[in-house]
């Protein structure tokens, strides 16, 4: 018997919602199914289970808001020496708090409001350092903004952690008019997701030392190859230059491993996959970096399949969990018209980002003359505990060979 | 089609692949990528989708014939008649 429990989406999720269960007790569940669906800043996000065996009992309600490590069901295993549950029902550390079993029912609308903005659990708390108390990523956020001193405050939460609410008491002296909450997408809330991105950025900037490098060149043949390669083609099966850019850095990373990997507690471990993330733009505001897995054995035309695909269900809040998790290199692109440059910030636990300008045209020397060509210029960050410049400049290097021959992509 | 008529299905193509633009917030001179934050991805959906409703293939070399709402309706009337 196993318990399964919230996943942790991401550097910037404590909470998510259930939403939807799609088993039911006595249900067979193998690697990989999509279980259950859960709202968290993010979007709704259907959630895998990673194990095989039989749902022996369903342990959340629909409607509930639950920690990151909250059980969610019970897990009947398949014969093999199954693990006695109460090893497993007991997460390490912060985690084994328990979700609180009855939502309070007479909330003010301003808690209702901090809520619904970043839900709080015990997971991923700063640690207590030099007399801080230790604090949520979402609670230093509100209290940096709001100028309030961690250190003067006590803490809800477990270990006495400074919560959001915390925050939120503490600023609010007198209760403030909240409007209500616009009308929006089920699951997408712009605020939160900002709050969301401001903590797990927050985080990247502190922890990361981050380092950057820039080149430029020539993207000429690339655009000519893909305005060739398109006019034989019908609109479904077109390429966007975004697809030749996933590409060109799923196969760079092959080359140099430092770049492609996840940095955790017991620091870097490279990954032999690579899996890429692209950042996609929500127009209510707000980014995601879903992952296309193995993105390295695509084609480009499965690349662009993959990426369709990606941003259909990134924009209608239908991505898998493992989508959020198992990213090992972001590319974020600006697109076709905007910033000649992008440098990013790095999303942990990964250890690299590439940042893509607009492609411009730009008086270019090719051959000794001046020629008019599209540049475009790619910025690398990356982290200074796992690589150096050199190594990015030759990750660089591998993009802008790759883009000079696209055929072979 | 009327040229009524193309302009409304163009709007609702538009809408389908940009389910959070309003039809009737959209200006017939509206630049698409500037004005309502149509990517190149959701711009291929829409030739895409155009594609399949009325049969007309829009060439790459096109595109800017599609800026607009009203640039939109003109070209795609003309490539019907």
């Amino acid at each position: 018997m196993s318990v399964f429990s919230m996943p942790s989406l991401g550097a910037d999720m404590e909470a998510g919602k259930l939403v939807e269960w799609l088993v039911a007790p006595g249900d067979r569940v193998s690697r990989g199914d999509v279980v259950a669906v859960v709202e968290t800043q993010k979007g709704a996000i259907e959630i895998e289970i990673f194990e095989e065996g039989i749902v022996e009992r369903l342990e959340a309600d629909l409607g509930e808001t639950l920690p990151v490590g909250a059980p969610l069901a019970t897990i009947k295993g398949q014969g093999s020496g199954a693990v006695p549950p109460e090893e497993k029902a007991q997460p390490e550390g912060p985690k084994a708090v328990t979700a609180p079993d009855v939502p309070e029912p007479a909330e003010t609308p301003v808690q209702e409001v901090a809520k619904s903005r970043a839900p709080e659990t015990p997971a991923d708390f700063g640690t207590a350092r030099g007399g801080v108390p230790a604090s949520s990523p979402a609670a230093r956020v509100l209290a940096a903004e709001r100028g309030v001193d961690l250190a003067g405050l006590s803490g809800s939460g477990p270990m006495g952690a400074i919560l959001l609410r915390d925050v939120e008491d503490q600023t609010a002296v007198a209760p403030r008019a909240v409007p209500s909450p616009p009308a929006q997408k089920r699951g997408f809330d712009a605020q939160a997701m900002r709050v969301a991105i401001a903590a797990a950025m927050s985080r990247s900037k502190k922890e990361i030392p981050h380092y950057y490098l820039s080149q430029t060149f020539d993207l000429q043949t690339a655009v000519d190859w893909l305005a060739r390669t398109n006019a034989g083609r019908a609109p479904d099966a077109r390429l966007l230059m975004g697809a030749l850019f996933v590409k060109a850095c799923s196969t760079a990373a092959v080359a140099v491993p430092e770049l492609n990997g996840q940095y955790d507690g017991s620091g870097y471990h490279r990954s032999e996959s690579v899996n890429t993330g692209v950042a996609v733009a929500l127009r209510g505001g707000g980014l995601i970096a879903p992952a296309i897995r193995r993105a390295d054995e695509l084609n480009l035309d499965e690349t662009m399949a993959a990426m369709r695909d990606l941003v259909a269900r990134a924009r209608s809040g239908r991505l898998r969990s493992s989508e959020m998790t198992d990213g090992t290199i972001t590319v974020s692109a600006m697109g076709e018209t905007g910033a000649d440059q992008l440098t990013a910030v790095i999303y942990p636990p990964q250890v690299a980002i590439v940042g893509f300008g607009a492609p411009v045209l730009r008086p270019w020397i090719v051959d000794g003359e001046f020629a008019a060509r599209t540049v475009v210029t790619v910025t690398l960050s990356a982290d200074h505990r796992v690589s150096d410049g050199r190594r990015g400049a030759r990750f660089l290097a591998a993009i802008e060979r790759a883009l000079q021959n696209p055929e072979e992509l | 089609m009327k040229p009524e008529e193309i302009r409304l299905v163009f709007l609702e193509e538009l809408t389908r692949v940009a389910p959070d633009i309003d039809a009737a917030d959209v200006g017939a001179d509206d630049d698409l990528m500037e004005d309502l934050e149509i990517d190149s991805m959701d711009f291929l959906n829409l030739v895409t989708a155009l594609h399949k409703r009325l049969g007309i293939d829009v060439p790459e070399a096109d595109y800017h014939s599609l800026a607009t709402v009203a640039l939109a309706s003109k070209y795609l009337a003309a490539r019907l008649s």
